[in-house]
């Protein structure tokens, strides 16, 4: 395979890492069925958070502590809005996301552009050596490789596991989770948290991985993208993945046709991944599926209604009340 | 097992859904818990099955004291229930909801699950796909599956909160085949939680009665209906006579009408129905009866053939303009289809008043009031509509209608109801018919239609029979439209007298 495209797609990977930490954690906590539309923000403070301490430890470890600590207290600030005061999720998510953004922007400005850390690159041995592969997977930092433990770690808890099908259930249907034993507001915290500390790593994915040096302009914005693409993964793992590496993929393109296009393009370009998002949704949902499958073999068609099954877990964003007690 | 209820009582607020209820339940019993709505039987079921602690009293198992924190701890000690909108994942494959709420390891024993969902299903004489998601199933299909579940958790004692509403008269036949084996083979015991008296007829063996909170009779069957009515109620309600009354023109007709229902597509479909006529539709759930509803209602697309109102077709013309027409629609799903959560009443009139940009608020309050006090709905102007009964729903539900109506379209329009609350509907609608309106109305109970229906239309199998000699006295009209409807799927009329238990004709 030509070496350009191989470097290429090594580069997605690894761009896409710290979009694929935040939107794991993001589809897991959405999975219990809470909303943390804190995600952009809490992405931006822990990004900065992992990158003054790293930077002042010389420690990639301690920095990642500090990122995943903050996310983690973010969201834990969104579970007890949400799950204790029965506030509305997505109202404390949006001005957590606020505030905390600009927060991190105040916080940062000793920091601006200061200094570069430096990423720790860690290729595998013999698994690096496998053609192509190798070069894409196995010759990444850190984070890529957090990244991809983190897809098929989620992949194989909530598909394979007692305590993932018990997750599923909570977002689902808590009434029903709660009556076969299962402490659903407890088991909320707990996944609200755990997908709070992914969001952290992601964040210090960009200043100690990605970037890796504090701007103001790195890291904002990703976490909406984040959230779009765990709507356009229809909450399974592996699309959310596939979901992040296309947008990443097309960002590619964009950067490397940037020199010979004119800027008007390189925009409409930029909003090529959002087009393509809509059109998927137009295609999952709605009289479109029916009409695609319509076209294709009826032996098809239980395999793509598995694929493109895409519904947000049914609970989502509600508050879950035992009835009859005070 | 042996269960007993002892002085349970329970209070919310200032009303005493359960008074000091002393209640027993033996082993490979089959016990229905009969009452009106509002008469403390679900307040009772969900104490005995952990979902709400009582205020005082006690529960005894086999002599036992015990005391349940949750569902699950009820589960644990033997005590199941089947909730009536069954409580499962609807999102998750049957075999995923039946392993859920298993206690077992970090990874799910599949194989095994799946082998003991097919031999418990088995047993029973249930058909469940494990592969299948829940969403796609019936009710009836989804009953099933919660009660091969609790089975197979060890449930000895089975609680069903209205299990026959919205399934098909074959699946009830199942269900009260399975669960008369469970208790008499097996020794389960068994709470059936109804006000259709024909099922605890064809069902039970003995019978508790709640009213107002306290327990007013316990008797062996057979028992006379007319007997436990008057327990339930105080008194006997009068059954409504069918009156001759003049028909006028004709106001709606179909003509060869061809669409797709959820399973099968109904084919060739005519009729004419003339002004004060009520036409009922009878047939298995899903064989097309509340898709030609909604298709006379302009709210579902011809497959060919065409609906004529008042000598109009109907073809293009969208549900606002029908509804100016005087035709109206008011389908079975109360709280998700017919009236806005989270609206109040004062709200509903105003929505379905007049068309101005400007809501007069007075005027609509004033229109509530009256109309609540009209339809003596029990609940206030400013009442959010969840927060009324069922059968304050449906009674505001027919107060929402407009006035002058020529065709009222109604799809099971007594669902979940009792029976006082039954018969006041029919009797407002009655009254409708009488002014001139004509009737058409789905209902899965075959006694309703035969006692409202002029004329019964029947759906089976793609094809739809008119039956218009209801009066002849020489058949039981309700095990002919169970023939009808049965098709090859039911094994004629002996089955349907063996599953009404030989409740009284009517």
């Amino acid at each position: 395979m030509d070496e350009v495209l191989v470097r290429t797609f090594a580069d997605i990977v690894k761009v896409g890492a710290p979009i694929v930490l935040a939107a794991i954690g993001e589809t897991i906590t959405e999975r219990s069925g809470v909303v943390n539309l804190s995600l952009d923000g809490s992405l931006v403070l822990s990004a900065l958070a992992a990158f003054v301490a790293g930077i002042s430890t010389d420690s990639v470890i301690i920095g990642i502590l500090a990122g995943v600590s903050v996310g983690l207290a973010i969201a834990l600030v969104v579970a007890v809005c949400s799950i204790e005061l029965k506030l509305s999720q997505v109202a404390v998510g949006f001005v957590l996301t606020l505030l905390c953004r600009d927060l991190a922007l105040f916080l940062g400005i000793p920091y601006r552009n200061a200094q570069v850390f430096p990423t720790t690159f860690l290729p595998i041995p013999v698994l690096k050596d496998i053609p192509v592969l190798g070069a894409i997977f196995f010759n990444q930092d850190l984070f890529t490789y957090l990244s991809f433990i983190a897809v098929i770690a989620a992949w194989w808890w909530l598909f394979r596991t007692k305590p993932g099908l018990t997750l599923r259930a909570v977002g689902e249907r808590p009434q029903t989770a709660f009556a076969r034993g299962v402490n659903v507001n407890a088991l909320r915290y707990l996944y609200t948290a755990i997908g709070g500390g992914l969001v952290g790593l992601g964040g210090a994915a960009y200043t100690l991985g990605v970037l890796p040096t504090w701007s103001d302009t790195g890291v904002a914005g990703n976490g909406w993208i984040a959230l779009a693409i765990v709507i356009f993964g229809g909450w399974y793992p592996l699309r959310v993945a596939l979901g992040v590496y296309l947008v990443a993929g097309l960002r590619a393109i964009v950067t490397s046709v940037q020199a010979q296009v004119p800027p008007q393009v390189v925009e409409l370009l930029n909003a090529l991944p959002w087009l393509l998002m809509l059109l998927t949704l137009f295609i999952v949902s709605g009289p479109y599926l029916d009409r695609l499958l319509r076209v294709l073999p009826p032996r098809l068609h239980p395999l793509i209604r598995t694929v493109l099954r895409a519904r947000p877990p049914s609970a989502l964003g509600t508050i879950f009340e035992q009835e009859g007690r005070r | 097992m042996h269960v007993e209820l002892r002085h349970i009582t329970k209070t919310f607020g200032s009303v005493r859904a359960n008074d000091a209820l002393s209640l027993e339940f033996a082993e490979g019993r089959i016990y229905a818990l009969l009452g009106e709505n509002g008469a403390g039987k679900s307040t009772l079921m969900k104490i005995l099955s952990g979902y709400q602690p009582p205020d005082s009293g006690t529960i005894l198992i086999d002599g036992q004291v015990v005391t349940f924190q949750t569902p699950a701890d009820a589960l644990r000690c033997g005590i199941g229930m089947l909730h009536q909108d069954p409580l499962d994942v609807p999102n998750l494959t049957v075999l995923d909801n039946f392993m859920l709420g298993r206690r077992e390891g970090l990874l799910p024993k599949r194989n095994a699950a799946r082998e003991a969902l097919a031999q418990q299903a088995g047993r029973l004489g249930f058909q469940l796909d494990p592969f299948r998601y829940v969403d796609s199933l019936t009710i009836g299909e989804r009953q099933q599956l919660e009660i091969v579940r609790l089975l197979s958790l060890g449930a000895r004692l089975l609680i069903l909160d209205e299990p026959t509403t919205g399934i098909s008269a074959e699946q009830k036949h199942a269900l009260f085949s399975a669960l008369k084996r469970l208790a008499a083979q097996e020794g389960m015991t068994i709470i059936l939680v109804s006000h259709k008296l024909e099922d605890v007829a064809a069902l039970c063996d003995e019978v508790y009665v709640l009213r107002g909170g306290k327990l007013v009779g316990h008797c062996q069957m057979p028992t006379p209906i007319e007997a436990l009515v008057t327990l339930m109620f105080g008194q006997s309600l009068p059954r409504p006579t069918r009156s001759a009354h003049a028909l006028g023109e004709e106001i709606l007709r179909a003509e060869a009408v061809s669409l797709t229902a959820r399973r099968l597509t109904v084919r060739d479909l005519s009729l004419s129905v003339r002004s004060g006529e009520v036409i009922g539709l009878a047939g298995l759930d899903g064989s097309g009866q509340s898709d030609f509803l909604r298709a006379c209602a302009g709210l579902q697309a011809l497959n060919s053939g065409r609906i004529l109102l008042a000598g109009m077709p109907i073809h293009g013309k969208r549900y606002p303009e029908l509804l100016r027409l005087g035709v109206a629609y008011a389908p079975s799903g109360r709280l998700e289809e017919g009236l806005v959560d989270g609206l109040t009443l004062t709200e509903h009139f105003a929505l379905t008043a007049g068309n101005g940009m400007w809501i007069n608020w007075r005027g609509a309050a004033t229109l509530a009031a009256e109309q609540i006090a009209r339809y003596n709905i029990r609940g206030a102007p400013h009442s959010p509509v969840q927060t009324l009964s069922g059968g304050n729903q449906q009674r505001a539900l027919i107060a929402l209608l407009p006035k002058n109506l020529r065709l009222l379209l109604l799809e099971d329009p007594t669902r979940g109801l009792d029976v006082e609350s039954t018969a006041w509907v029919w009797q407002q609608l009655l009254a409708r018919r009488d002014q001139g309106a004509a009737i058409l109305f789905t209902s899965p109970d075959l006694d309703e239609i035969v006692t409202y229906s002029d004329r019964v239309l029947v759906f089976c199998e793609g094809k739809a029979t008119l039956v218009t000699d209801l009066d002849d006295p020489s058949r039981n009209p309700v095990e002919r439209l169970g023939e009808l409807i049965g098709g090859k799927g039911f094994g004629g009329k002996d089955s349907w007298v063996a599953w009404r238990g030989g409740a009284a004709p009517r």
